[in-house]
């Protein structure tokens, strides 16, 4: 017990050092490591930039076919690139999207109201529940912990249909609840936020201890504010799996479905569609992309606690 | 411990525990409690014993071959996302900060984009003028045009390669993490050591200071070859044809969405459970055994 408590407060200062401290760290950097030869550089930079071509190429794919005019799709050999660009597809889906029985607005209302309301939820009650896992020292602590870590195992695609005769007996069908409640609950921005808790010094919350604040106060008030990189970065892993989420089973009420959902029907389309599917997709994937890059740094630090120390 | 401390600690995480009692606990005891059951959402289960199971292993042919497939997804696809997320973390660790943050965005962009990988379809059509078909026509490896996701000698291949292309998550984001945080004083101490190369440095240092990152890494790729499930029903097809290319995950899917046998459908889930447990285990051993020699 003792030895593995003396391991993990030193994985967790080195880890917090480093945070800390990154210009210390770069400045040592060239002295400190192994020299490399110009070969292996470029060697690395040819590896690297192969793969990421083989990342990079679906996606902008995506993005010529949402410019792409229709006469385009049909030419051989085919162009992965656009000749000329134009607006046509954009213009079709809103076009597609405007004759549709349920409004446009709708759809987006509903993955609006949806993704903001789970997102919110799921951080708040991860980080709520973090805090005494993280701080308080109290019975069935390490249990709950652990099973935690068991859980990070059981993902929504595993959990499908048990969770949905769950779901379909306590009422939630064509319910927002149905999309919301059960990723409010995910394990991994619990862990998450446990072990991002577990560096914050106890030493902060004993002044506030003395002047006898409530254990809430002290949560919303000290640590909430210490841990801002962790619940950044569980918004943007919230935000990104429920904006995705079509939730086809449980909500199959026109009037309340949600965006990916009516993407599923546009691709069903096949090849003549391609570029009204391609401008969905074009559109759907730049709000994860934006809110990604400008949080990097964050979720970059919350990831560096992220270890399972055994 | 004072007493209201622990009535608030367990105050704070009720939501939580409710939420996460009423989302995972009871689906997993719901699901190893109807699998001994024939149910159809309409009627009320009714017990059949074992059948299920006896089912599943005497009787379904179709559950080899889908086992067989998540066997694949978990010990080819999983370590190999697995070892080329650590290597490619290490790779980009070298760059300066700006660099280093383009390399990540460009290989998290396909995990992060939601369901951008529905573009593989495109490419993978199986006419003449998909971008890949035309490709090697125009080079003229093929004279025909590749029904790539409707032929069974392809499609479980195909998915494959999407979820590589899938690969870069959490763990490599953890992965990137973990090296920024090493102490670079221990690669001090290892040239006093005697360390030369890199690949010394790789193996005696850098592994051994990322092993809590390494574990959450494993986790969270046995989670996700596990659970895909939504590729597979976008490129081959759902379900796909022979069951080429499905899972017992898209298997509970058929059985769950379609032919509404839910205690069958609960069954597969729980030998699902068993699988990703004891792989979890085996693999947890494996790893968190490595440097206690």
């Amino acid at each position: 017990m003792t030895s593995s408590t003396q391991k993990n407060a030193a994985v967790i200062r080195q880890t917090s050092v480093s945070v800390k401290q990154p210009k210390l760290r770069r400045m040592r950097r060239g002295a400190a490591k192994a020299t490399r030869s110009l070969g292996m550089d470029i060697l690395l930079f040819i590896f690297l930039g192969a793969l990421a071509l083989f990342m990079l190429i679906p996606i902008l794919y995506v993005v010529a076919n949402a410019f792409k005019p229709l006469s385009e799709f049909f030419i051989f050999p085919p162009r992965p690139w656009v000749v000329h660009p134009t607006l046509e597809n954009f213009v079709q889906l809103s076009q597609l999207l405007s004759n549709m029985w349920v409004p446009f607005s709708r759809y987006l209302f509903n993955s609006i109201v949806v993704t903001v309301s789970a997102t919110l939820g799921n951080v708040l009650v991860a980080s709520m529940a973090a805090y005494p896992l993280a701080m308080h020292n109290f019975r069935g602590r390490k249990l709950i912990n652990e099973v935690i870590i068991l859980a990070l195992l059981f993902t929504p695609q595993v959990l499908y249909i048990p969770q949905y005769i769950v779901i379909a007996n306590i009422g939630l069908i064509n319910n927002y609840l149905a999309l919301i409640l059960p990723v409010v609950q995910t394990t991994l921005g619990t862990f998450l936020m446990v072990q991002f808790m577990q560096q914050v010094p106890l030493s902060l919350l004993e002044a506030a201890r003395i002047d006898g604040a409530a254990e809430m106060k002290i949560w919303w008030e000290i640590v909430m504010p210490t841990v801002k990189p962790a619940w950044l970065t569980l918004m943007i892993l919230a935000f990104q799996q429920i904006w995705a989420q079509n939730g086809n089973l449980l909500i199959y009420k026109e009037n309340m479905k949600v965006l990916p959902a009516i993407m599923t029907q546009i691709q069903s389309g096949g090849l003549a569609r391609a570029g009204v599917t391609s401008a969905v997709m074009f559109v759907l994937m730049i709000p994860p992309l934006v809110l990604f890059e400008f949080s990097q740094k964050a979720v970059i630090e919350t990831m560096a606690t992220s270890g399972i120390k055994d | 411990m004072r007493y209201e401390e622990t009535k608030s600690s367990y105050l704070m995480m009720a939501p939580f525990l409710i939420l996460f009692t009423v989302f995972t606990i009871l689906p997993i005891l719901g699901a190893i409690g109807l699998s001994f059951t024939s149910f159809d959402m309409l009627q009320p289960p009714r017990f059949i014993g074992l059948s299920n199971y006896t089912r599943l292993l005497l009787d379904d042919k179709i559950f080899m071959q889908v086992l067989k497939n998540t066997l694949i997804f978990a010990f080819v696809t999983g370590p190999l996302s697995y070892v080329l997320s650590f290597l490619l973390a290490w790779m980009i660790n070298e760059y300066k900060p700006v660099a280093r943050s383009i390399w990540t965005l460009i290989f998290y962009a396909p995990s992060l984009a939601g369901n951008i990988f529905f573009v593989w379809t495109l490419i993978f059509s199986g006419d003449y003028y998909a971008p890949l078909n035309g490709l090697l026509m125009w080079l003229g490896w093929i004279k025909e045009p590749i029904d790539w996701t409707g032929n069974t000698d392809y499609v479980l291949r195909v998915v494959l390669l999407v979820q590589v292309w899938l690969s870069f998550g959490a763990g490599f984001l953890a992965f990137i993490a973990g090296l920024q945080g090493i102490d670079r004083s221990l690669y001090e101490a290892g040239r006093i050591d005697g360390i030369k190369n890199r690949w010394q440095e790789l193996w005696y240092i850098t592994i051994p200071s990322m092993k809590p990152q390494l574990l959450f890494g494993a986790v969270m790729q046995i989670a996700s070859s596990f659970s895909v499930s939504e590729v597979i029903k976008a490129v081959a097809g759902f379900p796909s044809r022979g069951y080429s290319a499905d899972t017992i995950g898209t298997y509970i899917i058929d059985y769950g969405t379609v032919r509404f046998e839910m205690g069958y459908a609960c069954t597969l889930s729980v030998v699902l459970f068993i699988i990703m447990l004891l792989t979890n285990k085996i693999i947890m051993r494996l790893l968190k055994g490595a440097d206690n020699d």
